[in-house]
């Protein structure tokens, strides 16, 4: 039998005014279990909590309830007051007698009658309660990032630099994502790579940073502090440790018409190629789906040109596993395919082009050396028409197109109209647009400039059809301001296309348990207070892959990132909730029930031996729940057939012990 | 936007289903219509005006005839708005006003062509029944 | 049976600890005031509600029981209030099958912000209870007194 205080605050005359605090004690010390009852002033007060201690100690109480106000205000602090006075801090219940019974009812019968119920409830409760103690996991002390990108390169740097180890997977060959192909940033203008490859050095420099290129997650498991990951660093026949990247072999390979992806297929590159000069690691990769020597055993001419005999064909794909505290997804974004909108041509005509392909096409390091000529026949283009919004805010093309804005659209085709006629003041440009979105610092100024100070034509207005006739594209889109439709002879037209998550988000929010939209962007544990942290614990989000960003905003949300790791890793020993759900291993059937409506992936099936009659024993299959994963929403407890499943805090026998004190 | 238009126009959006609402103002089907140069009030329009309950000069105007009923704006509307339908509501509400016919049903099979687009010949149908 | 002007229903309210019972509080500070039938009990998430506890309620006499949770998307716990959703369906046409009439059970998607909504909403559910009058199919009678 327990022995619990009951202690009832007046507030004031918050609760007094309409509760008889008196008559409440008294009605409640003839509960069952309870052994001392009193009421005060104010028991959040110093006083109030010394008379609470006192109380504990002397009628050496094992449970406690105060009735007061919300528990949402006060129940950290009487719990602090209960485990001062040795009492484990989970004994302590609140009944809420303040704000859902004084402050709503006027008359003081009524009120006092429902705060000695609700007091009778918590004191049921408490009856049942069990002293709990937080679990203690401790942790790994590095990060692991997924993306190599401008945000998994910040979030990396910003970690390392707080001085825990942090590694790096990237997929592609080279570290620097979208924000390497770009040519300029807006509204600044200053060279992306320019910004850009020093901090990829700086990277590749860091004794805290490891980069796995070429490289993918394969497996995730563990919890927070404590995750295995499994990365698979593909084969890419050059050995990293030895190669200088002088990039001779990328000369010499005779497998000349590889499709240039940095470039956007815009020229080609050779089966053994380096994506870009700046590229870290500078280490070549040979394409298995071109190398001749691969495919048929015959050629090795790198292999003959590389004076450092780095080249290795029989290099096999590798597994390595490693341990992590906390991992970071920066997985990014890619445009949208402009396959299934016909009428922009797209697929009809090489020179209607993304504007991912114009940063390309306008880039020193680009496939016309930064020269703005027309992909079909190298001229110079003297009509441009850009399309804002292409497949952004599409609600009727789930097929084909994103619901959502794009965010950073509006902003590049600015960037793109106003250096065009800054190189070019020759040629006409055109830009569509339903609105133009330009919050930011600077940013609508920036808009502004294009206009007023570059003459670029902004039309409210679509682009309804783009239709190749000769070496011109016929553009017709409405000019809604003037209530015309206009006919454009166009040289070349540049498509905004919406951006997407990266397609190998999905696979990974899978492998980290992490919660995603509807549009594959990964979801923040809360919109606005949380916004850089998955739901899962340990899991952070940096970048594009938590929905469409700019330059700035990634890279802050990346150091927000960083700083939630850094703050995870600091800690020796990881404190949880103990309101977790726990299972019964003698009633669990492992039916597996409960592991399915888990949104954390806290539960995992042990096989357990048990004794039977006759000395025998039989090995089942039982639930196990992960307090460090375990978040306490109890969703499991109604799911589980057996009711082998129960969740600390809120028992079922607790619950049923309040209904009933209710309804008594 | 209470005015005496205001059953005209619920009617107009019952009959057709669409809802004007979810327009956002780009004008892609205006820029894709064919019949734009004929027309005095253009598709984009359309939407806008039932959407505020000025539906007179609509159904005044003879845009409602140039009107192909080609689909184009329904096919390319990004946000599934259906301009031509509402042309056709409002068509509708003309004919249903004036209750007057003003072809004979046995003059009908010989305009029907094979590529006639179906919804003119849904719409004769309404127009002829009776 | 006619409604007696005395008769208070018994009405037990779930409320999760995240939107609804913070919503309760809401209402609470701006003085809304609902009837003092309502007694509420604080569950993590609404997830957390079996429906052994709404037929307990009812086998020990409560006239309505009510169950708050978040918006749908709005969950703490991601897709706690999804689960509800589908179990409170399940149960709820359960017991309508069982003589209970559907009124006396409700799901109420209440959030942080809403007091007004939660007051607004406890004020019609025990009218609606009251309407009924007393629950007699479920309870235990050797729990009346």
């Amino acid at each position: 039998m327990q022995r619990i205080g009951v202690f009832v605050c007046w507030c004031g005359s918050n609760i007094a005014g309409t509760v008889d605090v008196k008559a409440v004690a008294e009605a409640l010390r003839s509960e069952p279990g309870v052994v001392f009852s009193t009421d005060y002033q104010y028991m959040c007060s110093q006083a109030g909590q010394e008379i609470i201690k006192e109380a504990i100690k002397e009628h050496k109480l094992t449970g406690v309830v105060v009735c007061s106000c919300s528990p949402r205000m006060h129940e950290a602090t009487f719990r602090k007051t209960a485990q001062a006075a040795g009492l484990n801090p989970y004994m302590v219940e609140i009944a809420n007698i303040r704000e859902q019974c004084s402050w709503i009812h006027k008359d003081m019968e009524t009120g006092t009658q429902k705060a000695i119920i609700l007091g009778r409830a918590a004191v049921a409760k408490v009856n049942l309660n069990a002293p709990l103690i937080p679990g203690q996991t401790p942790v790994t002390k590095r990060a692991l990032v997924i993306g190599g990108g401008i945000a998994g390169i910040q979030t990396a740097l910003d970690i390392a630099e707080a001085g825990f180890p942090v590694d790096i997977v990237e997929k592609k060959p080279t570290i620097g994502g979208k924000m390497a192909q770009i040519d300029k940033t807006f509204p600044t203008l200053d060279c992306a790579a320019c910004i850009l490859t020093p901090k990829m050095v700086d990277v590749a420099q860091n004794e805290n940073i490891r980069i796995f290129s070429y490289s993918e997650v394969q497996e995730v498991k563990g919890f927070v502090g404590n995750f295995n990951v499994k990365i698979k660093k593909k084969a890419r026949f050059v050995k990293e440790d030895v190669c200088t990247g002088c990039g001779i072999c990328t000369e010499k390979c005779p497998q000349k018409k590889v499709p240039n992806e940095f470039n956007l297929g815009m020229d080609n590159r050779r089966a053994v190629y380096i994506p870009f000069a700046q590229a870290v690691p500078k280490v070549a990769t040979i394409d298995a789906d071109y190398c001749t020597m691969l495919k048929t055993g015959k050629c090795g001419l790198c292999a003959k040109v590389c004076t450092a005999g780095a080249i290795d064909y029989t290099q096999k794909d590798e597994i390595i596993e490693e341990q992590y505290g906390a991992i970071v997804a920066a997985t990014g974004f890619n445009p949208i395919s402009l396959d299934k909108f016909d009428e922009y041509a797209y697929n009809q005509s090489k020179d209607v082009i993304t504007s991912l392909e114009f940063e390309r096409l306008t880039n020193a390091a680009g496939p016309t050396a930064g020269k703005l000529l027309r992909p079909s026949d190298g001229k110079h283009p003297h009509t441009i028409v850009f399309v804002q919004c292409v497949g952004s805010r599409c609600a009727a093309c789930a097929d084909k197109g994103k619901e959502y804005c794009s965010k950073i659209c509006c902003m590049y085709t600015a960037k793109h109209a106003m250096l065009t006629r800054d190189k070019y003041p020759d040629t006409d440009v055109y830009v569509f647009y339903i609105d133009v979105r330009t919050p930011g610092k600077n940013f609508d100024e920036f808009y502004r400039r294009a206009v007023e100070e570059y003459g670029v034509h902004y039309i409210k207005g679509m682009v309804g059809k783009v239709s190749p006739q000769g070496d011109k594209l016929m553009v017709q889109a409405s000019d809604l301001l003037a209530n015309k439709q206009l006919h454009i002879e166009a040289d070349l037209v540049v498509l905004a296309a919406a951006i997407e998550p990266d397609k190998s988000a999905r696979s990974i929010a899978t492998m980290l348990t992490a919660s995603m939209d509807t549009n594959d962007f990964f979801t923040e544990a809360h919109p606005k207070l949380r916004p850089v942290e998955s739901p899962t614990a340990g899991v952070f989000l940096s970048g594009t892959c938590q929905g469409p960003k700019d330059i700035p905003e990634t890279v802050s949300q990346a150091s927000a990132a960083a700083a939630k790791v850094i703050g995870l890793l600091a800690k020796d020993k990881l404190t949880s909730n103990p309101c977790v759900a726990h299972a019964d291993e003698l009633m669990c059937n492992g039916c597996s029930s409960c592991a399915n409506v888990c949104p954390y992936g806290a539960i995992s099936y042990i096989d357990k031996e048990f004794r039977m009659p006759n000395r025998t024993t039989a090995i089942r299959r039982v639930a196990s729940v992960n307090p460090a994963v375990c978040q306490g929403c109890g969703a499991c407890t109604v799911a589980c057939p057996s009711g082998a499943m129960d969740l600390n805090g809120f028992e079922s026998a607790q619950i049923i012990a309040e209904v009933d004190a209710i309804c008594r | 936007m209470h005015n005496k238009n205001d059953n005209v126009r619920s009617e107009i959006i019952r009959r057709s289903g669409v809802n004007p609402v979810k327009c956002m103002r780009c004008g892609k089907c205006t820029a894709t219509c064919p019949a734009f140069d004929t027309m005095e009030y253009h598709p984009h329009q359309f939407v806008y005006m039932v959407e505020s309950g000025d539906i007179e000069p609509l159904m005044n105007s003879n845009s409602l005839y140039q009107c192909l009923t080609c689909f184009a704006c329904v096919d390319r509307c990004p946000r599934g708005v259906e301009p031509a339908k509402l042309v056709e509501a409002v068509r509708l509400e003309v004919i249903r006003k004036q209750g007057a016919n003003h072809m004979k049903p046995d003059s009908i099979p010989a305009m029907v062509e094979e590529d006639l687009p179906q919804q003119a010949i849904v719409s004769a149908l309404r127009k002829y029944h009776k | 049976m006619s409604i007696n002007s005395e008769y208070k229903p018994k009405i037990v309210a779930f409320c999760c600890n995240w939107c609804s019972y913070a919503g309760a509080d809401l209402a609470g500070s701006n003085r809304l005031a609902y009837p003092e039938n309502v007694k509420i009990i604080r569950v993590p998430c609404s997830c957390r509600v079996n429906p052994m506890f709404i037929l307990r309620a009812f086998q020990r006499g409560a006239d309505g029981v009510i169950l708050c949770g978040c918006h749908p998307g709005d969950c703490h716990y991601t897709s706690g209030n999804y689960y509800t959703r589908r179990r409170m369906a399940l149960l709820f046409s359960m017991l309508e099958y069982l003589g209970i009439e559907k009124e006396r059970t409700r799901v109420e998607w209440v959030s942080a912000a809403e007091g007004a909504k939660f007051a607004a909403t406890m004020n019609d559910f025990t009218q609606t209870v009251a309407a009924l009058g007393e629950n007699k199919r479920l309870e235990d009678l050797r729990c009346k007194r």
